[in-house]
């Protein structure tokens, strides 16, 4: 596992180097190749994942390591279906390195595996992680759209057409994956967060216990709750809903790593170092 | 050995005024081709003329001599003394000649660098040769190496990607902030001859319905109709800030003709589209403050010279690119045109060895006497070993690759040593 974890790390970084060139250099064939990489990296990554499952029977979970790896697996799973569906080539250079990032985050921290309890492999739990991690990597990445679009929109708006406003595609491509991104994040999160609570149901023995982690991931939800309905509603979209893509992407990030630092809470275990 | 000539003016050398007596019409054209192809020293021709420039291309035996030719046809065809076009134009030969024709295909030599009608118009011309049976092997193959340098510069180099004219800049940002132009609505306040430029290049986006608010409303039926558009009422503007994306300013009011407040008020209902106002009046249509509402994005006429601007700046750093390539086309194309005249320094030079071994043997054979007739046929292998060996060397030599860049001189000192040319 140690191994293969190696490997899809080297494929990620040079996927994410592959797109930083196709981002200077505009050739098509560099965005080709750090696609494949991308997807190398990515088979790698879930073999890795599929033998750690496999050798411990408990869903890889156990420490910020094992969590770290999967959520930079999921990551890398959401981009791979979003390019092939989107076409937005460009979007590869936030992606990659995002990853790698994850990635390299995940190999210096150390790992003390909590005890394997039987409880899971709580189906509930199972798909409760699952939904969780994937609905928060496509969040991840209408944070990522959200910034390009930025960027984009202030070249438009202030008449200075630099590097990027020739290297970046329409405000209405960017926008509108950053829609399609936001959508099934949401769904997927709203999915998870429910099954998490029935969990909590049968584990605990009621719904909802005010936890830290529970409030935060409350307020993330009502975050993009409230952004998809000004968005449904009275059509908000571009800057503002950029904006709030990038800072629902923030808390999302401290729901996810600060809470279990700062605040104490029943996830506690999966974050320790 | 023929060599390729070129002789022109463009709109570097030669003012309009002189352009439009020389531009040839296709007819013209057809008969000055015909014509030189009829001269003894021109082996072949391809001309070709745009508004901008006139080029006349010859393979010749004495280049001096085709010039003056082709110069005479000129003033002849446009009843224009030679006089006075003679100091605007500009002759190069070989090399300089390749040179000049690959850059003008490539659209480097064009008053709008990286314009893209040019290569089509030498085609054309070409093809017209072709017909009349005026270009040759030499030409030939000189213009489909133009037609590749310039297919490469397009595609490796970046000199027609941006637009440098007004209304194509607005259409370029169009398309970056809507993605496709297509379906789009267009409002076109005004009218102006920007204001219709800009509206042709739009209705080529395909764009959607089209819409003309005119102070005068019989003016705008009459432009609403040559766009397949629809007349409003001047005030039904507001109304329609609703429906529409795409805003075109282009009235000779003095004030703002579209003010933020009204603008404010229709985002609403809008439901936040963009909103894109082209501004080509002076004074200005349409308020700038405009320009700070959420998902509208204003460009006045000076926005857009400095788009421009900044792509024509763009499209000459791309053309050094594309000089580089010509640099590499003409090398390989003077590779393969000078390895032409190898072969007849060769096969000269062997004649030569040829001459002298069968003269000493001749007269080496006068004073022998009793010699059987398989000593002579003896002799005769010798004579061919002999030529053979010594001409060994010198041919790889001239053939081989390595003398390449200098091969010229090499042909000319082999010339020379043997004293072939004489």
């Amino acid at each position: 596992m140690e191994i293969l974890v190696l490997i899809a790390c080297g494929f990620y970084f040079l996927s994410a180097a592959g797109y930083l060139f196709y981002l200077i250099f505009q050739k098509n064939y560099l965005q080709r190749v750090g696609f494949d990489l991308l997807l190398a990296g990515f088979i790698c990554h879930t073999i890795a994942l599929g033998l750690g499952w496999f050798h411990s029977g408990v869903i890889p979970v156990r420490n910020l390591y094992e969590t770290l790896l999967t959520a930079g697996w999921a990551t890398a799973g959401i981009f791979l279906v979003f390019s092939y569906r989107l076409r937005m080539k460009i979007f590869g250079i936030y992606a990659a390195p995002l990853i790698t990032l994850i990635m390299i985050v995940a190999t210096q921290v150390a790992r003390v595996p909590v005890d394997a309890r039987p409880l899971f492999n709580n189906f509930w739990l199972v798909v409760h992680i699952l939904t969780i991690f994937l609905g928060e990597a496509a969040l991840a990445l209408a944070g990522g759209a959200g910034v390009l679009y930025l960027i984009q929109e202030q070249a438009i708006k202030t008449k200075r057409h630099g590097f990027f406003y020739k290297r970046l595609p329409s405000l209405e491509l960017l926008d509108g994956t950053g829609y399609a991104c936001l959508i099934s994040g949401f769904t997927l999160m709203t999915f998870g967060l429910v099954t998490g609570i029935i969990y909590a149901k049968s584990v605990w023995g009621h719904f909802w216990s005010w936890d830290p982690k529970e409030i935060w991931a409350g307020i993330t939800w009502l975050l993009y709750a409230a952004l998809l309905h000004e968005r449904l509603t009275v059509g908000w979209r571009g800057r503002r809903s950029a904006i709030l893509a990038i800072i629902g992407f923030a808390v999302i990030v401290f729901t996810f790593l600060g809470v279990n630092f700062f605040l104490q809470g029943h996830h506690g275990e999966f974050t320790r170092l | 050995m023929h060599h390729i000539t070129l002789i022109g003016l463009n709109h570097k050398t030669a003012p309009v005024a002189l352009r439009e007596c020389i531009a040839l019409s296709p007819d013209e054209t057809i008969a000055m081709q015909a014509g030189l192809g009829e001269h003894p020293d021109i082996s072949e021709t391809v001309v070709f003329s745009t508004c901008n420039r006139v080029e006349v291309l010859m393979a010749a035996k004495n280049p001096e001599n085709a010039v003056q030719v082709a110069k005479a046809f000129l003033a002849r065809t446009k009843k224009v003394p030679v006089a006075q076009f003679e100091n605007a134009l500009y002759v190069h030969h070989d090399a300089a000649a390749f040179r000049h024709l690959f850059r003008v295909a490539s659209s480097l030599d064009s008053m709008v660098v990286g314009e893209p009608q040019i290569l089509g118009q030498i085609k054309e011309a070409y093809l017209a040769a072709t017909r009349q049976k005026t270009s040759g092997p030499l030409l030939n193959r000189l213009l489909h190496r133009a037609f590749f340098v310039a297919k490469r510069i397009r595609t490796e180099t970046g000199i027609g990607d941006r637009a440098v004219s007004i209304s194509f800049a607005a259409v370029e940002l169009g398309r970056k902030i809507f993605g496709t132009l297509e379906n789009k609505k267009v409002m076109l306040i005004g009218a102006g001859e920007m204001a219709e430029l800009a509206m042709e290049h739009l209705v080529r986006q395909r764009v959607g319905e089209i819409i003309v608010a005119n102070r005068t409303f019989e003016r705008g039926v009459a432009i609403a109709r040559r766009f397949n558009g629809q007349a409003i009422r001047f005030d039904e503007c507001q109304a329609y800030l609703k429906l529409v994306d795409v805003i075109i300013g282009s009235t000779g009011a003095k004030g703002y003709v579209i003010t933020r407040d009204q603008v404010k008020r229709s985002l609403r209902g809008r439901r936040n589209r963009p909103l894109f106002f082209i501004d080509i009046a002076v004074p200005r249509d349409i308020d700038p403050q405009i320009n700070r509402l959420a998902n509208c994005y204003v460009y006045d006429i000076d926005d857009l010279k400095g788009v421009v601007d900044e792509n024509i700046q763009d499209r000459k750093e791309e053309a050094v690119k594309g000089e580089r390539i010509v640099e590499e086309g003409v090398v390989h194309f003077q590779q393969w045109y000078e390895s032409l005249s190898v072969v007849p320094t060769i096969v000269a030079l062997r004649k030569k060895i040829e001459a002298i071994v069968d003269g000493e043997i001749q007269h080496t054979l006068s004073s022998l006497n009793g010699l059987s007739d398989a000593d002579r046929q003896a002799l005769g292998r010798m004579r061919n070993a002999l030529v053979k060996k010594v001409l060994h060397h010198p041919t790889a030599f001239l053939k081989r690759n390595g003398c390449q860049k200098d091969r010229t001189i090499y042909l000319d000192v082999a010339r020379k040593l043997f004293d072939i040319d004489e």
